[in-house]
């Protein structure tokens, strides 16, 4: 095996007298005064948060404003410290979305539990919920960091969605029904 | 009265007035050191027997940090559990995930690619780093240097921003995944992680400058606490602390997991196993995980970041999953009844940034554990306190709990 044996040197003379290391330690004070400043003026300056960060689960919308959340429950399964809480229901069969039949009454997500782990994101078939940006969640009460559906939708927003299965899936299905005719 | 009776007659109050007694006209006096004290880095408790300033007995009160993670694993399957991995030794999480998850491969006899293990590597590194540069700078700290603890969590911010861009999050990392990773690495980041590498060669080779030769820092440090080979040993203390007493032992070299074998460092080890010693090791240990690093990083091969034969334990990719109906039902299973693993049992060790962390998994089939055995390196050196402290002045109390650099999440789990 590769071993380095630490040599241990007594002190010199010269530093047993402290004195080197008062001027190499004042120098590097010095250098650091005039260096560049590593600390931000946090609520002014925000760090830079990069891709693929994972802040607070929100839930998303497609592009046509559907929302992707079919209510099947991995989400609240995988998570660790079961911070969410879906209370599924049907869309109704005059929806133009029908076909997908089903989305959460409510969806509520305890921030006072979550721990971003991001597991939620992973389990989910519908990449309906998605860890982004907001890192900083603060409230005055416990009731507010309770996110229900609203607020989560607000959060999350749109995402692009290259696959847009459910509406491959219709089209399919009117084919098909067509193909009958 | 017999043994058994005199350990239970604590709740007897003349003689718990008769040990106050005794305590209070005895020639020692009984100084509590924590549970929450700056010094104790955590919530480790010392019960000190005092004469005059001279430590005669030394009494380590832990598990204020228990949180029965043993426990916890039984109830979720082998992925759910890897986020409570990185509460065990949270100086540097993302080795946790890693050698969690090469015991739960080593159950599941699979293996991964290179790609993967070569990404492992440089994120033990890291954490290596994680854990030296906080362990290196609280004990500068300890000894009075405050200058050298903010300079090294300089650098240390940074190897989080990596974190972070890697998996998403700087601390709580979950990272790694039973048969492969969370993600691929994001385009740049070996850039990053080269360039973070120079800064924290740097402010290693600064502070070694300024502390090791330092005659303050040198005063105080050297012949104290040292822990000899033989106990090293016996009690059964691992990592850099038995390096620094002169055990040329590293599970990187002995036992070689996610190819250590191809990658060229050298093991520090120390001659007199003294708090000076104890920090000679780990500012080399600072310059060997870089030099790893560079390895790592230049070697880095292509192809697949997760095992991909293994697809009733690794979750399959999410825009198979949005697309394929196998692939979904797959997700389903994987998430709801865990990764499909043998009948059996695996232990794992891996070189832990403060020593030997253990995994010994038991499996009766399934996607849950039956039972999870953790073995945390800090247990082991806070168990040899009492053999090192005896002797010692109060004031040297600090120094050496900085120099042995353990953590309280490892230790109590
Ligand atoms: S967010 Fe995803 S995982 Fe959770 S219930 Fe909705 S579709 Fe299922
Ligand atoms: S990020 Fe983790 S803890 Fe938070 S809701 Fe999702 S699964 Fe639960």
């Amino acid at each position: 095996m590769a071993t380095k044996i630490l040599e241990r040197k007594p002190l010199t003379l010269a530093e047993r007298t402290y004195l080197p290391q008062i001027a190499a330690g004042l120098w590097v004070t010095f250098r650091k005064m005039f260096g560049r400043r590593v600390t931000l003026e946090y609520p002014e300056q925000k760090p830079p948060i990069p891709r693929g960060y994972r802040g607070v689960p929100t839930l998303v919308k497609d592009p046509n404003g559907r929302e992707k959340c079919v209510s099947c429950q991995l989400c609240e399964f995988v998570c660790p410290p079961k911070a969410i809480r879906i209370t599924p229901g049907e869309i109704p069969a005059d929806s133009a979305t029908a076909h997908v039949e089903k989305a959460p009454k409510d969806f509520e997500l305890n921030m006072l539990r979550c721990i971003y782990c991001g597991l939620c994101e992973e389990a989910c078939p519908e990449r309906a919920i998605v860890l982004q940006n907001v890192y900083s969640l603060n409230a005055a009460t416990r009731e507010e960091v309770v996110l229900h559906k609203d607020k989560l939708y607000e959060l999350g927003g749109t995402l692009p969605d290259k696959i847009m299965k459910w509406d491959k899936k219709k089209a399919a299905a009117d084919k098909a029904a067509g193909g009958h005719h | 009265m017999s043994k058994t009776e005199e350990v239970f007659s604590f709740g007897d109050a003349a003689a718990r007035n008769a040990a106050l007694e005794e305590e209070i006209h005895g020639d020692t006096m009984v100084l509590n050191v924590g549970p929450s004290h700056p010094a104790t880095h955590g919530v480790l408790r010392l019960r000190l027997e005092l004469d005059g300033e001279t430590i005669v007995k030394c009494d380590p009160v832990i598990g204020y940090l228990h949180r029965g993670e043993e426990k916890v694993a039984e109830n979720f399957t082998y992925n759910q559990f890897i986020p409570y991995t990185d509460r065990l030794d949270y100086i540097g999480p993302i080795h946790n995930n890693v050698t969690y998850a090469l015991a739960v491969e080593r159950l599941a006899g699979i293996d991964v690619p290179e790609r993967c293990q070569a990404i492992r590597v440089i994120c033990c590194e890291l954490a290596r780093l994680l854990s030296h540069f906080i362990g290196l700078g609280c004990y500068g700290m300890d000894a009075g240097a405050l200058t050298v603890f903010m300079y090294m969590f300089t650098d240390r911010e940074k190897i989080y921003s990596l974190m972070e861009e890697l998996c998403g999050a700087r601390f709580t990392t979950n990272y790694t995944r039973i048969g492969g990773l969370q993600r691929d690495i994001p385009d740049g980041w070996l850039d990053h992680v080269l360039k973070v590498c120079d800064d924290v060669e740097k402010t290693n080779e600064l502070c070694d400058k300024l502390l090791t030769r330092n005659r303050i820092f040198y005063d105080r440090c050297v012949g104290v606490a040292p822990l000899s080979k033989e106990d090293a040993i016996s009690y059964g203390v691992s990592g850099p602390n038995a390096r620094a007493s002169g055990i040329a032992m590293d599970l990187r070299k002995d036992k070689p997991y996610l190819g250590y074998e191809n990658y060229e460092f050298n093991v520090p080890v120390g001659t007199n196993g003294d708090s000076y010693d104890r920090w000679l090791v780990r500012v080399e240990e600072v310059r060997q995980s870089v030099r790893i690093i560079r390895q790592a990083v230049t070697k880095m091969p292509g192809g697949l970041w997760y095992n991909d034969k293994a697809t009733k334990i690794f979750r399959p990719r999410k825009d198979k999953v949005l697309s394929s109906m196998e692939e979904l039902i797959q997700n389903f299973m994987i998430t709801t009844e865990g990764p499909e693993l043998p009948v059996g049992e695996a232990f794992f060790e891996a070189e832990n940034p403060k020593g030997r962390q253990a995994f010994f998994v038991v499996s009766k089939g399934g996607g849950v554990p039956w039972r999870l055995r953790i073995h945390g390196p800090s247990f082991s050196i806070i168990s040899a306190l009492p053999k090192i402290l005896p002797g010692c002045l109060v004031q040297d109390v600090p120094v050496v709990l900085g120099s042995i650099d353990f953590v309280m999440g490892d230790c109590d789990r």
